[in-house]
């Protein structure tokens, strides 16, 4: 049955009202969520707050094992799912990075807009220089142009990589998060007690 | 610290493994209908296109990088799926703003060591990092991280994993931006 748009089961004039549907859902979870502030964001950093860690690797979980049961019960046709294709060198350099980028500025750029949504100056500071950087790699594109394709191992899968199927992958994941849930748990009830500037807000 | 009035005045958040949830579910509807998962530079990426497309559209079309978004029937570059779940994610984060009390007049949010100035400095070079880290990574949080490794793509895993990893490292050296 799914996916609908790939397969032309919803037609193209739908497209765009689908798209601001689902924009407006994940700026309304990931403020409601407490991600409008950068303060929230870093504290995952911090062992102060860990909302980051349990919204996205929650959202992770039900999304794998979602789309797994869906495939099981006939509901999507997985191969039809996009998987992004790997770029070795390029995407751990992209990844080291934006780590820097998430310590430093405190949001991504999802996160940003609904901090620009509610009044955040910084929001709108992050959000401006997602653009400039953006600018900037475009421009100096020709000069690693080369690099940004290297190592190409096309749209692997975790699985495919490991050796294992995917269903595995899904079962470890939900394993570590739940780990991860309970000992960031522990950690932050410890961190709180010394803090007195952050008022978890 | 933790008087009374405090907690009256502590913004109200839902849960987080409920926004999780919520948000697992959307990514799963997303899949299902798109085929794809969840993108927040890709807008940001069209837009960076068509400012440069407007301002010297010749140069737009030799650099090789602008040159891969420019639509070959000559259609508009910002009326695409990715500007438009953008311009949502604004209205919804507005909403849900609106909805808890969040919502209030231009402020800069800052940890009371830092100065709003120092802040702001951060945030944009957070921002501008994100924004070059996020196209050698083919998508930020959003589309390589979350989406990327819930369609169990590998490269979406090795940006996640570096992204929160290199965070760790570094966050001692920006500890006083936070704490």
């Amino acid at each position: 049955m799914g996916p609908l748009i790939p397969q032309e089961i919803i037609t193209g004039q739908w497209d765009f009202v689908i798209a601001l549907l689902i924009g407006a859902s994940f700026g309304f979870i990931l403020e409601a969520s407490g991600f409008s502030s950068s303060r929230n964001i870093a504290g995952v950093f911090y062992g102060y707050n860990f909302v980051v860690l349990r919204v996205f690797f929650t959202a992770m979980i039900v999304a794998m094992v979602g789309l797994m049961y869906f495939s099981y019960f006939g509901w999507i046709d997985i191969n039809l799912v996009f998987v992004l294709p790997t770029y070795l060198n390029s995407m751990l350099l992209g990844g080291f990075i934006m780590g820097l980028g998430f310590v430093i500025g405190g949001f991504c750029p999802g996160t940003s807009y609904t901090a620009v949504a509610i009044g955040k100056i910084d929001g709108i500071f992050f959000a401006v220089g997602t653009f400039i950087g953006i600018f900037i790699f475009a421009e100096a594109f020709p000069l690693f142009e080369n690099f940004y394709t290297a190592n190409d191992l096309g749209p692997i899968t975790i699985g495919e990589m490991f050796g294992v199927s995917n269903d595995i992958v899904a079962f470890v994941f939900t394993i570590i998060a739940i780990v991860a849930f309970y000992v960031t748990w522990l950690i932050e009830k410890r961190v709180r007690k010394n803090m007195t500037e952050y008022k978890f807000e | 610290m933790n008087t009374k009035s405090d907690k009256i005045q502590q913004p109200r958040y839902i849960n987080p493994y409920f926004g999780g949830i919520l948000l697992g579910l959307l990514l799963l509807a997303t899949f299902f209908i798109a085929g794809r998962g969840l993108s927040a530079t890709g807008a940001v990426k069209l837009s960076v296109t068509k400012v440069v497309e407007t301002v010297a559209p010749a140069h737009a079309e030799s650099n090789p990088y602008y040159s891969m978004f420019l639509p070959e029937d000559g259609g508009s570059i910002m009326f695409n799926w990715l500007v438009f779940g953008a311009i949502g994610t604004l209205f919804g984060g507005m909403l849900s703003g609106v909805i808890f009390g969040r919502m209030k007049k231009f402020r800069v949010e800052h940890s009371p060591k830092i100065s709003a100035r120092t802040r702001l400095i951060a945030a944009g070079a957070g921002g501008i990092l994100f924004g070059v880290g996020s196209q050698f990574g083919r998508g930020c949080s959003s589309g390589a991280a979350l989406s990327g490794t819930a369609a169990f793509s590998f490269g979406g895993l090795l940006v996640m994993a570096l992204m929160f990893g290199v965070g760790y490292v570094f966050a001692y050296f920006f500890r006083k931006l936070w704490i």
